[in-house]
């Protein structure tokens, strides 16, 4: 019994005054990972975010399949949303395999994209105002969420887990006054996200709650990595709709939406700007939409690359840069998939924010750091 | 065979349905009817025609029907029926579960969502049995390491203290109240200084992280609201001059006395809020920072009488803010007399005549005053379950600094408001009553 433990396996002396609290992962205020805190009395003092509680392995998953069939599968990560999580796969893809995508699918790309980072930062919304005890504000947006969904479903046929984008386009063409309900209910959704300002972000209490803690300066934000609407908030205008367009991006009109501030409230608003933005660039993608045309250039069911080749292709996802690196050596199947995602960059902030704060702070910081633990452990 | 029962057979199934009949008459006729019994020892018997009704003569109402009526007016002057029924635990437990149900259905619109539905046909309304079945169904888990005794102790202690607080309020004029205590008010400040101590013993006791910063929590929480709560009421106390709860809501029957003292009304409503761990309030159970705070290693049953204490609690808080401030039982009769002609001629159903010796077994202003009273703690518990669906949660420097400095002054104003309206002259003895 006496023997001497080998090195990570004794036992770590502490001051008796701190205290460690494992939150998570069986934790409502954790999600899919756990977080290590130590505090002394109200405050902490050391923070360890311990992800990779649900590695599914998607990325050795993608070396056994064809450029087709990894498609399903790849959009896991993240089913809110799926289909800004394929979108760099596929643009990659398409550089691999060689094909052009008609004109008409590149706008249903964008218009299926800006209605997947609704529905992923409603849902996300919903979990902020839980995570701070305004139930309303987590039953509102996961109700008006499902206005985005149905027209989804309209467009894909499937509610959570599209894979609608295809090498090539998207699997299907639109259907019948798919414009016309997409305007309307798009139109009503923004009038309703317009509401949330009453009740959650002109609250006295939440701006007491969130103004000034875990503040983010516009150097450490860039020092960092962050990226994102983490990015945004601290005063760096960086979006990749804009700095380096993708698709159709740079014929439509997009502005982004800085806050100066950094704390969590603004790392909190800036998403919700960045809904209405999302909106107005719906509209703007109907209006110059081609109505008719191909939306899919037509593969072999095993389509063969040109040849060895990588590429690398990333977007603006719903939580900042998405970026896909993909090994070609010829064959069917790629050599490596590597994906680079906005979540885990944000992640590596919290240990930094929240060290000095109190820990009522805790699951405002941390889910204001717009962080889905899926997508991080991939 | 059946697909459902493989095994069911019809001549077990009777056989099992004698047995229990069998069973049932047995309690039923040995333990039963000597529990009625002894119950009936205690009650004082009423004189019919002419003769004193022994217990042993109890159950010949079932023989004359005319009997029964007497028997159930004795049993409501006993200290039994106020104890358990009416105004005490009965009244409060009936109105804690009403609670219950419109905080779900209200929070449930307020939320664009439909709240229970299923459960009893009509809007859910059977929810809350079905959830206390649950509960009473489920299993008890005790930490390995908490002090057994008083994890067990807590919760039974806590519903006490809140059906002890349930016992001082007066619902209806004619000593409707359970405990009628010159110090009413007095015992009211030291039920509500109990129940930090048996938060901070259950959180102590499980012996586990989370449940143990939740008890500090509360502790801080209750222990710096209870100076402004305290302070709050004194104005009430000046003006009137008594601490006799009764007294004081006998004494608002020409205004309430939120019209003199609104400050204190809602420096007391804020503390209420606090006392009660009601959003925005909640930190003792704030869910995505400490699981369920002090109540996290609670499970089954042990949960549900914390709970049921917690809505007692409720209630007793939103009688006690009606008792102080908004009058009490007074309000305009509304509740028409006992009609003459049944006393006197009884009803007439065609050639039969009822009668029925006895009524009426409430006097009229005892009705109209506990109409008023549950009218207006129905409209004070609506206000305290509201701002649930309109705020977050708060942090605990912000309370403590909210608590310490703001409202304590805040009650301060108040108690000089009760002064300077006694000195002027408006109330008190030559003023408004």
């Amino acid at each position: 019994m006496t023997a001497e433990l080998p090195p990570g396996l004794a036992l770590q002396k502490v001051d008796e005054r701190i205290m460690t609290l494992n939150v998570g992962p069986q934790h409502p205020g954790s999600g899919h990972m756990r977080i290590v805190v130590q505090i002394d009395g109200d405050y902490i003092v050391a923070c360890d975010p311990d992800p990779g509680y649900v590695h599914r392995g998607e990325e050795k998953m993608a070396e056994y399949r064809n450029y087709i069939t990894n498609i399903p599968h790849l959009e896991r990560p993240v089913i809110h949303d799926s289909c800004n999580v394929l979108y760099p796969y596929v643009l990659g893809a398409e550089e691999i395999l060689g094909i052009e995508v008609p004109e008409r699918a590149k706008y249903v790309r964008v218009i299926a994209s800006e209605l997947n980072r609704c529905i992923y930062t409603q849902y996300w919304l919903a979990i902020y105002g839980i995570f701070l005890g305004h139930s309303t504000m987590f039953m509102w947006p996961a109700g008006d969420r499902e206005l985005l969904i149905d027209l989804m479903e309209k467009m894909s046929g499937a509610r959570v887990t599209h894979a609608h984008f295809v090498p090539g386009g998207v699997r299907n063409d639109l259907p019948a006054n798919f414009e016309d309900a997409c305007l309307r209910q798009v139109n009503y959704f923004e009038k309703r996200i317009k509401e949330y300002a009453a009740v959650f972000y002109d609250n006295p209490i939440l701006i007491s709650r969130t103004k000034d803690t875990g503040v983010l300066s516009k150097q450490d934000a860039i020092r960092l990595g962050t990226t994102g609407s983490v990015l945004r908030a601290s005063g760096v205008d960086y979006d990749l709709r804009i700095k380096e367009p993708y698709d159709v991006y740079e014929e439509l009109d997009v502005h982004t939406n800085v806050m100066k501030e950094g704390d969590s409230y603004a790392r909190s608003k800036v998403p919700w700007l960045d809904m209405m933005e999302s909106c107005n660039i719906i509209r703007q993608a109907l209006q110059k939409m081609p109505k008719s045309g191909s939306v899919r250039t037509k593969l072999k069911p095993n389509p063969k690359t040109k040849g060895p080749e990588t590429v690398y292709k990333r977007v603006e996802s719903g939580r900042g840069s998405l970026g896909c690196y993909i090994v070609s050596d010829g064959k069917t199947e790629p050599y490596r998939v590597k994906m680079s995602v906005g979540s885990f960059r944000n992640l590596i902030a919290l240990p930094y924010l929240l060290k000095g704060e109190k820990l009522g702070n805790m699951p405002s910081v941390y889910w204001s750091l717009n962080y889905w633990p899926v997508e991080a452990d991939r | 065979m059946s697909v459902l029962a493989p095994k069911f057979k019809l001549s077990e199934f009777i056989k099992s349905l004698f047995d229990n009949a069998f069973w049932a008459l047995l309690l039923v006729s040995l333990v039963g009817l000597p529990l009625i019994q002894v119950v009936l020892f205690y009650i004082e018997m009423p004189v019919i025609n002419g003769e004193l009704l022994t217990p042993f003569l109890a159950l010949t109402w079932l023989a004359d029907p005319s009997r029964s009526l007497p028997i159930v007016k004795a049993f409501m002057a006993t200290d039994m029926f106020r104890v358990m029924v009416f105004p005490g635990f009965g009244f409060a437990a009936l109105l804690a579960a009403g609670t219950i149900f419109v905080e779900r259905k209200m929070l449930a619109k307020l939320q664009l969502r439909v709240g229970p539905f299923y459960c009893g046909k009509i809007e859910g309304i059977l929810q809350l049995a079905g959830d206390g079945l649950k509960l009473i169904s489920k299993e008890i888990i005790i930490p390995a390491k908490a002090d057994k005794p008083i994890f067990w102790a807590a919760p039974v202690i806590f519903v006490a203290t809140a059906a002890a607080f349930v016992a001082l309020i007066p619902v209806a004029p004619g000593g409707w109240v359970v405990a009628d205590v010159d110090l009413g008010l007095l015992g009211v400040f030291a039920i509500i200084g109990f129940f930090p101590i048996i938060t901070i013993l259950s959180a102590w006791s499980a012996n586990s992280k989370f449940p143990f910063i939740g008890g500090i929590r509360a502790l801080f929480q209750m222990v710096s609201f209870e100076i402004p709560l305290i302070l709050s009421l004194l104005g009430v106390v000046i003006v009137t001059g008594t601490l006799n709860l009764s007294e004081i809501s006998a004494s608002q029957s020409f205004f309430p006395w939120i019209v003199f003292l609104p400050v204190g009304a809602i420096v007391f409503f804020i503390t209420m809020l606090a006392e009660l761990e009601r959003i925005p309030f909640d930190l003792p159970e704030a869910e995505s920072e400490i699981v369920a705070g002090w109540l996290t290693e609670f499970s089954g049953m042990m949960y549900g009488l914390v709970q049921l204490g917690t809505y007692l609690k409720l209630y007793a808080f939103a009688a006690l803010f009606v008792v102080l401030f908004l009058g009490g039982w007074n309000g305009p009769m509304i509740v028409p007399p006992f009609p003459e002609e049944i006393l006197t001629e009884g009803i007439v159903l065609g050639p039969v005549t009822a009668k029925f010796p006895g009524l009426p077994l409430f006097d009229q202003a005892m009705l109209n005053g506990t109409l008023w009273f549950v009218i207006k703690t129905v409209g004070v518990i609506f206000f305290i379950l509201l701002p649930r669906g309109v705020f977050p949660r708060i942090r605990i420097d912000m309370l403590l600094s909210l608590g310490w400095t703001k409202l304590i002054g805040l009650a301060f104003v108040n108690i000089f408001i009760a002064l300077g309206l006694l000195y002027a002259g408006v109330l008190g003895p030559g003023g408004l009553q």
